[in-house]
Order: structure tokens, then C-alpha cells, then sequence
């Protein structure tokens, strides 16, 4: 089943491969690989997909709420998604749960970003690796579809759209902030 | 020798390729679904269809198309369980959240019908075995009237009340239903909980009920249906694929536009008094009817399938089959009174010495319920034997819209007005 919500990735993707291929990025940091990518064909965000997406529903006042979903990367070489934005909240990280000190799992920054190997995927889920929303800017509600930009490692980038669904799970805590994230 | 379980391959995700979307590749996608398609034809002539007893294939690996200019579950060959959802949206809940909603309902439907886990599924696993999934939406008057108030079929309301009637509130009307049907009954639960998820922020739930016909595999396909007094049960319907059906089912006659391909809903939960059916011996059962208990057939007919002679006369003088006969009753001489049943029986355990709380979850389909249900049930109203051990105590109405595409909605012709 192809999600009708994931689609529009292409457009972005296609646009950041030409400011690529002009050497023009955005005013976005150009990682030093861009031109080795560029020689090798497809920009990551050309041949990276994002299946089965979803964001689990939080208020503003919450603050903060996680994006899951599978990171595919069909093509030949590795790829890593370094940061992403989203109008929704003021701060995107990437986050991957580990076991605290007090034997608890908590959540925290993942240094590198998600590596999505060649032929393979990367799933962020509950629990898991997954992209943390902070600072939202608005309640977001089940059924909104949320926009989400996603940067490669390689500089190119791609949006996708993912719709907010009610969910129970996925509460860990932030590491060193002491109370539930609730995201 | 056994399959050694621990090797196994993971269990079908099935449909998997054709979800694969990669960026710029849509028609190596579009391949994929046409082979899968083509899987499917090869398997059966009517994919749709319960897998018969000598398939060596699970039948829980069998799928119904979800997407379609008309909705699955309607002419679907009915599965063995059923479960029937009836929601009520909050009051806050105004066209465009009832547009949110559908489209989250219709993503997980499409999903978890081709044997995927919806999105957000903190229980995957068990979404692999479809069985013939199906999930069919209807609509009540509360939910059209949010999106396009002048858009209510004239029939989409509470039927007139009839004398034989003992409704319930908790068994009747709703804004939305979802028909969640499969050949397996742990499916079937599993999907209402995802949808019911869904709905949690739009509305609650207002009555569940659940049915069952004969196991998946217990009889062959297309044998009629015996409900719990033991009767056949719905030998007279409407053929699906005949010009009848299409006329009286998905007929447009004059339903407003967005039911194009859509159709009217009756569920109506009809409680048997089992225990005073059981002091009434064979022969009486079957006048109440018209029909033999063994076969069904009429009692002036040899085969299920006969045409019943309502003119023959006793040695005696009486009518073969009497006048207040059930199906001489049913029977209408206008031939646009006629519905597409498609019920289910229920059985809930009660506690204690209350008897038994079971009956009929009478379910049908046809183009305009005024036209040509509520002629049917005045007639049986007024008179009809087995009124005496049968009550209505539940009925609500829903029009069902068409199906859609991939990237569409169930619903959305409403929107697009």
C-alpha cells in the first residue's frame, strides 16, 4: 500500500538534486561528499523513501511528540539522515533510546543521525530511534498531516508529509529532564 | 516432515512490494500490484471468494480489494464473523475533523485488508492473517448532515415504528458504521480495535455487535445461511452481478449524486425467544415459515431453490403454505420491493437464569430503504406467525457511499459537492 501522504517527498527530492547539481544549497552546510554523491548519480534524497509514516498526536502544551516510520534506501550506497525540520515545531532532533543510569530506557540525541544502509532501511518506532518534535508550534490533532523536512547526509533533502494518529505508547524520558516526555 | 517453525521466513507482509514507494519509481510499484493481481485470478475466478475445502492455500492469506468505484463487504461472499460498529461523533466534531477522521479510517482499512498493520498497530502481528477482511463504511444522518445538509437521502432516517417493535436506544441509530467482516475471528477484533482508535478523538462508540455464520470451510461456499432457530435463512435474495442487483442495490434512482455507486443500509437486531420456539414441535415450525426445516425448500416445492406454490390447496382445503406464513408474507408482487440480505447471527452469554440472549443481525442492502424495505417489514408487521418468537430490538439506517481510489477516501464524494 502506497501512502498517498509520503508522495510529495519526490518533488523536494528532485528540487534539492538540481541546487545540488548548481552547486547552489540553500545556505544549508554542504557536507564535503556532496560532489563524490553527485559523480555517483542519485542525491540520498532521490533514492531514500519513507514508508508508513505516522506522528503520534500531542497538544502544543505538550510540547513535544515523535515521528515513526521506515527510512528505506533501495539504492547502492549508504545514506544517513543528519537533521530534520518541520514548520510544526521549533526544534527537530534525532533521537535514539538507551538504558539510563537508573536502568529506565530514556532518550537522547543520536550522534551521526539515522545511517539507512544501501538495500536496506532504518525503522524508527516506539521505543527506538525515532524523530523527536519540540517546541511545537500548534496542537497537533489526529488526522493532521504535518510536513516534515528530512537533510541528508550529502546536503540534498526531501520533505514528506505524515498524517498524526492517536497512540498510547511512547513515553520515555528525556535524558536528564526527569518527568515523561509524552511524545 | 515439519516445517521447522523457527526458520521460517517472516510471515507475509503481504502486498509489501507494492508499498514500496521509491522516489521517482511509481511504475515499478504499479508492476507489482499487477502481478499480485494476477496471483489473486490465478487462485480463483472470483478472488473474493472463500478458498474451497481442497485448496492446499490458507485462506487467511486471502485478500478482498479494498480500493474500488464501490465498497467491499456488500457483495463480497460474506465471511464467517462479523463485527458491527456504530459510532457517535462528538458535538464538536464538524465537517472537516469528519473528514480527518474518514481519511485516517479508510488508510488503516486499506491496510490491515490487504494483511498490513495500520499505521500506529502496537499489535502488527496480528493484522498478517486478513482472511478476507473486509471493511465497509456507512453513514447515518448525523455524520451527512455535518458535511452537506441538503445532501441527506430522503431515507436516511430512523425507519417508522412498527407494531412489533421492542427497540432498544443502545441498539439502535449511530453516525457511523463500520461493517468489519473476515473468516477469522481474531482479525475481525483486532481491526475494530485499530479503527476504533481512530475514532476516539472524533467521537465514541455508541453499539457493538457481533455475528457469525457457519466456520470458514465448515460448508460449501454459497450454501445459504441457518440462523439460530434453525431455519435456512435468506434462500429469496438478490444475486450479486445480476441486473436485479445492480438495479435495486446500486441503483441510483433518486439518491442525491455523492451515492453514486453507494447504496442504503438497514441493521436491525432481531431477538428469538429460543425458549418458547423450543415448545413448538417440527411440523409447526415449519408453517410458521413455509419452509422444511431440513432443506428449506418450500412446503409445496422439493428443492431449496423452488419457486413456492402460495395457491395450493390442503387435502382439506387450506392453503399449503398458510396465510400468515412467513415467506408468503416476505413476498411482495412488486418486484422493486426486494432487499440483498446479508445477516448474521448473534449469541451472547448471559449470566445467571435470564435464558439465552441470541437471535438475528437482519442486515440489508438496497438502493432506497422507504421504496423497498419498509414495505416488506409493514407487510410482516401486520402479519407474520414467527412474530411470535421474534422482536426487533435494535435498527438503525445508513446510507454507504462508494468506495475510492488509492489516495482517496471513503466518503470523500460527500466532500466534493
Amino acid at each position: 500500500m502506497r501512502s498517498p501522504l509520503t508522495v510529495n517527498a519526490l518533488a523536494a527530492a528532485t528540487a534539492a538534486a538540481l541546487l545540488a547539481a548548481t552547486g547552489c544549497s540553500g545556505g544549508e552546510a554542504a557536507p564535503q561528499d556532496t560532489p563524490a554523491a553527485a559523480e555517483s548519480g542519485a542525491a540520498q534524497a532521490e533514492t531514500v523513501t519513507v514508508e508508513d509514516a505516522w506522528i503520534k498526536a500531542a497538544t502544543q502544551e505538550e510540547g513535544m511528540t515523535g515521528v515513526f516510520g521506515t527510512i528505506g534506501n533501495p539504492g547502492g550506497e549508504d545514506a544517513a539522515v543528519v537533521a530534520a525540520t518541520s514548520p510544526s515545531a521549533g526544534t527537530v532532533e534525532l533521537h535514539e533510546v538507551v538504558t539510563g543510569d537508573d536502568g529506565n530506557p530514556v532518550m537522547r540525541e543520536k550522534d551521526g543521525g539515522f545511517a539507512v544502509p544501501a538495500e536496506g532501511e532504518h525503522v524508527l518506532e516506539p521505543g527506538a530511534d525515532h524523530i523527536m518534535l519540540m517546541e511545537l508550534t500548534e496542537d497537533l490533532e489526529p488526522g493532521d498531516e504535518i510536513a516534515i523536512q528530512l537533510e541528508f547526509a550529502d546536503g540534498s533533502s526531501t520533505e514528506v508529509t505524515v498524517p498524526v494518529k492517536d497512540y498510547e505508547g511512547a513515553n520515555e524520558s528525556y535524558e536528564g529532564s526527569g518527568h515523561d516526555a509524552e511524545h | 516432515m515439519e516445517p521447522d517453525h523457527g526458520t521460517r521466513p517472516r510471515p507475509p507482509r503481504r502486498g509489501a512490494l507494492t508499498r514500496r514507494l521509491l522516489l521517482g519509481g511509481a511504475a515499478a510499484g504499479a508492476g507489482a500490484a499487477t502481478l499480485v493481481g494476477a496471483d489473486a485470478l490465478l487462485r480463483s475466478s472470483r478472488p473474493d471468494a472463500p478458498a474451497p475445502a481442497d485448496d492446499p492455500g490458507l485462506n487467511g492469506e486471502r485478500t478482498v480489494a479494498f480500493h474500488g468505484p464501490r465498497q467491499a463487504g456488500i457483495e463480497t461472499p460474506p465471511q464467517a464473523h462479523a463485527k458491527f460498529l456504530a459510532v457517535d461523533l462528538a458535538d464538536d466534531t464538524g465537517a472537516e475533523k469528519v473528514r480527518r477522521l474518514l481519511r485516517l479510517l479508510t488508510d488503516d482499512a486499506a491496510k490491515l485488508t490487504q494483511g498490513q498493520a495500520a499505521l500506529a498497530d502496537s499489535e502488527p502481528e496480528l493484522a498478517f492473517v486478513p482472511a478476507r477482511l473486509t471493511v465497509t463504511f456507512g453513514f447515518g444522518p448525523g455524520l451527512v448532515e455535518r458535511v452537506a445538509p441538503d445532501a441527506v437521502p430522503s431515507w436516511l432516517r430512523p425507519l417508522p415504528e412498527f407494531a412489533t417493535d421492542r427497540l432498544r436506544e443502545e441498539w439502535s441509530g449511530g453516525d457511523l458504521l463500520l461493517q468489519i467482516c473476515s473468516d477469522d475471528p481474531l482479525t475481525v477484533s483486532h481491526a475494530a480495535r485499530m479503527l476504533s482508535k481512530d475514532v476516539r478523538a472524533f467521537g465514541g462508540l455508541r453499539w457493538a455487535q457481533d455475528g457469525f455464520r457457519r466456520a470458514h470451510g465448515s460448508e460449501a461456499p454459497g450454501t445459504t445461511m441457518r440462523n439460530l432457530m434453525g431455519q435456512v435463512d435468506g434462500t429469496v435474495n438478490l444475486e450479486p452481478g445480476s441486473a436485479d442487483f445492480e438495479e435495486l442495490v446500486w441503483g441510483r434512482r433518486d439518491n442525491p449524486a455523492w451515492l453514486r455507486d453507494g447504496t442504503g443500509m438497514v441493521v436491525r437486531r432481531i431477538a428469538m425467544d429460543l425458549d418458547t420456539w423450543d415448545r413448538l414441535d417440527r411440523p409447526g415450525r415449519e408453517e410458521a415459515v413455509g419452509r422444511r426445516l431440513a432443506d428449506g425448500a418450500p412446503l409445496t416445492g422439493e428443492h431449496e431453490h423452488d419457486e413456492p406454490d402460495f395457491e395450493a390447496l390442503t387435502p382439506l382445503g387450506f392453503p399449503r403454505i398458510a396465510e400468515y406464513a412467513h415467506i408468503r408474507r416476505a413476498r411482495s408482487d412488486d418486484p422493486a420491493e426486494r432487499v440483498f440480505r446479508r445477516g448474521y447471527n448473534y449469541d451472547v452469554p448471559v449470566a445467571g437464569d435470564a435464558g439465552q440472549d441470541a437471535g438475528l443481525l437482519f442486515v440489508s442492502y438496497q438502493a432506497d430503504v422507504e421504496r423497498q424495505f419498509v414495505p416488506i417489514q409493514r407487510r410482516l408487521d401486520e402479519l407474520d406467525l414467527l412474530n411470535e418468537w421474534i422482536s426487533p430490538i435494535g435498527s438503525a439506517v445508513f446510507a454507504v457511499p462508494p468506495g475510492c481510489a488509492e489516495g482517496g477516501f471513503v466518503g470523500e464524494t460527500l466532500f466534493e459537492r
